[in-house]
């Protein structure tokens, strides 16, 4: 009996791949906004109704105090600031290569994505150990600074 | 005069020079050379020390003992190491004889302590003279006094093989120092791992990262300090620039992390005082 019944769990499983439906895991952690991650490795939906400002995105990523990407990303766009690291890979040509959402993921929360990245998650006030007074219970970036920064990366095309 | 001078870290290059010049330096043998010893044992079975890590420029600093700023630590130890202290009125000399006695002792530490049944580290070991043989009162740790004693007593070894053991009773100590290395922490989230094993040899920003194994530099001058700083103070920075709460210097955690970051160097030579930017 209880065989027949996993093996039906099992075909209902498959059956629900088969029908596309997406593995969606929802998140909230404290004094954040809730969101979707999707098939593990997207969130498509916005954080903010707001829509993102390039402008604000691009200082942010220069800004060592809030994005600071250039400690660890090369971006030929911002290359009239000095300094950038090469720790992870170029930006360049980033929106060619991954969707606003994947883009929202690496930025909210990258160790879904790769649990044993350097890359901090942006976007979290849960499951950290000795946080600085002065930072407990906020994350690095707000919502709104997370689109602004989307905003900006969906710029980035390497120039044809 | 001498001290007015060199309590003016910021300048404490110029000051040097002109104390050079003046000949009221004295330096230990081997004159203007650098650490003849070190030469070519900077990287040993594939471990490298921060120091070809840095620039040459700063590298060039550090090969020359007359323009090491750290010379002026190792000084200042030495004239610590002679006056007499304490309700016992003696003096590390009357005991120890000349600090090139100890020569082989810096390399060892830190190192399980039977009394106190943990580690000991060298700061800590110096200070056990001074309250129990000089019955003086312990420096402060990122004292002048502690700094310099502590680069005297790394100095007369330099040259040696780091050399610390981690077995025995040191094993549970080490084990916790190596859980801390590979620990998340802060806002940022990165444990010393993230920074020192998985990318060496790569710009974060500015800064091009180490191996980060201390080996046998520490006590150092740091050129962003303007003075030469512990070991210890190094630790609270890599933890603050993460955003995660700092040990204090001389806590038994950062003791424990010694042991592990200084095993990491075993084998690598003692360069105190080493120059970094
Ligand atoms: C401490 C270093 C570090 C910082 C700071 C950092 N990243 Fe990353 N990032 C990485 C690494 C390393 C990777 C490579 C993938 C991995 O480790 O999972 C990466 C991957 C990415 C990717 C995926 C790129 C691709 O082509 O797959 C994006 C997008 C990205 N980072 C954006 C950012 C942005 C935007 C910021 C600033 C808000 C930022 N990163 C800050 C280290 C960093
Ligand atoms: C009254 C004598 C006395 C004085 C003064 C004294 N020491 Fe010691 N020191 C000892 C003795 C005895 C030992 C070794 C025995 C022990 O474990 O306590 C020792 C051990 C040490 C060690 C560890 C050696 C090793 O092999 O691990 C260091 C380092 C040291 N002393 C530094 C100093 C310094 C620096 C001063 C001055 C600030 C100083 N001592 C003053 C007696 C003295
Ligand atoms: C965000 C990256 C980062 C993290 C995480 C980090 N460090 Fe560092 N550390 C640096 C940088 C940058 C320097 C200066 C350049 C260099 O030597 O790597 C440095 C230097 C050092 C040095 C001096 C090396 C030398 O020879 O001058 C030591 C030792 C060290 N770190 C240990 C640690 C320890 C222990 C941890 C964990 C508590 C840690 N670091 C975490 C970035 C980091």
């Amino acid at each position: 009996m209880r065989t027949a019944g996993l093996v039906a769990g099992g075909v209902a499983l498959a059956l629900l791949a088969q029908g596309a439906a997406a593995e969606v895991t929802k998140v909230q952690e404290k004094g954040l906004k809730p969101y979707e991650i999707v098939d593990g490795h997207t969130i498509p939906k916005p954080l903010t109704d707001k829509p993102g400002d390039p402008k604000r995105g691009a200082k942010l990523v220069v800004t060592r105090k809030k994005g600071n990407c250039l400690a660890c990303h090369k971006i030929q766009q911002l290359n009239d600031f000095p300094f950038h690291g090469n720790i992870g890979p170029e930006l360049t040509d980033v929106a060619s290569n991954l969707t606003e959402g994947e883009m929202r993921l690496r930025l909210v929360n990258p160790k879904v994505v790769n649990p044993d990245t350097i890359m901090p998650a942006f976007y979290r006030t849960e499951g950290l150990h000795r946080v600085m007074k002065k930072f407990q219970g906020k994350p690095v970036l707000t919502d709104q600074e997370i689109e602004d920064i989307i905003a900006f990366l969906k710029t980035l095309k390497a120039s044809q | 005069m001498f001290r007015k001078r060199y309590r003016m870290g910021g300048i404490a290059l110029s000051a040097l020079g002109t104390l050079v010049m003046a000949g009221v330096f004295t330096l230990g043998a081997g004159g203007a050379s650098a650490c003849e010893e070190c030469k070519g044992k900077y990287e040993v079975d594939g471990k490298k020390s921060g120091y070809l890590y840095s620039t040459p420029a700063t590298q060039a600093i550090q090969d020359d003992d007359f323009t090491n700023p750290g010379f002026l630590w190792v000084e200042r130890g030495r004239q610590l190491w002679a006056k007499k202290e304490g309700e016992a009125n003696k003096s590390c000399k009357d005991c120890h004889g000349e600090p090139e006695k100890l020569r082989g002792v810096f390399p060892t530490y830190p190192k399980f302590d039977p009394k106190t049944k943990k580690l000991i580290n060298i700061e800590q070991r110096i200070n056990r003279c001074r309250t129990e043989q000089m019955k003086a009162k312990a420096w402060k740790w990122e004292s002048d006094e502690l700094l310099s004693m502590t680069t005297l007593v790394g100095y007369v070894s330099r040259g040696m093989p780091v050399n610390v053991k981690v077995d025995g009773p040191a094993k549970p100590f080490f084990e916790k120092g190596k859980a801390f290395y590979f620990q998340r922490r802060g806002q940022l989230d990165m444990a010393c791992k993230h920074c020192h094993i998985d990318f060496p040899g790569q710009y974060i920003r500015a800064d091009l990262l180490s191996e980060g194994r201390a080996g046998g530099a520490f006590p150092l001058y740091r050129l962003k300090w303007q003075k030469l700083g512990s070991l210890h103070r190094r630790f609270r920075g890599c933890n603050k620039q993460v955003r995660a709460k700092p040990y204090k210097a001389g806590s038994d955690e950062y003791v424990n992390l010694e042991l592990y970051v200084k095993w990491r160097s075993n084998g690598l030579p003692v360069e105190v005082p080493a120059v970094r930017r």
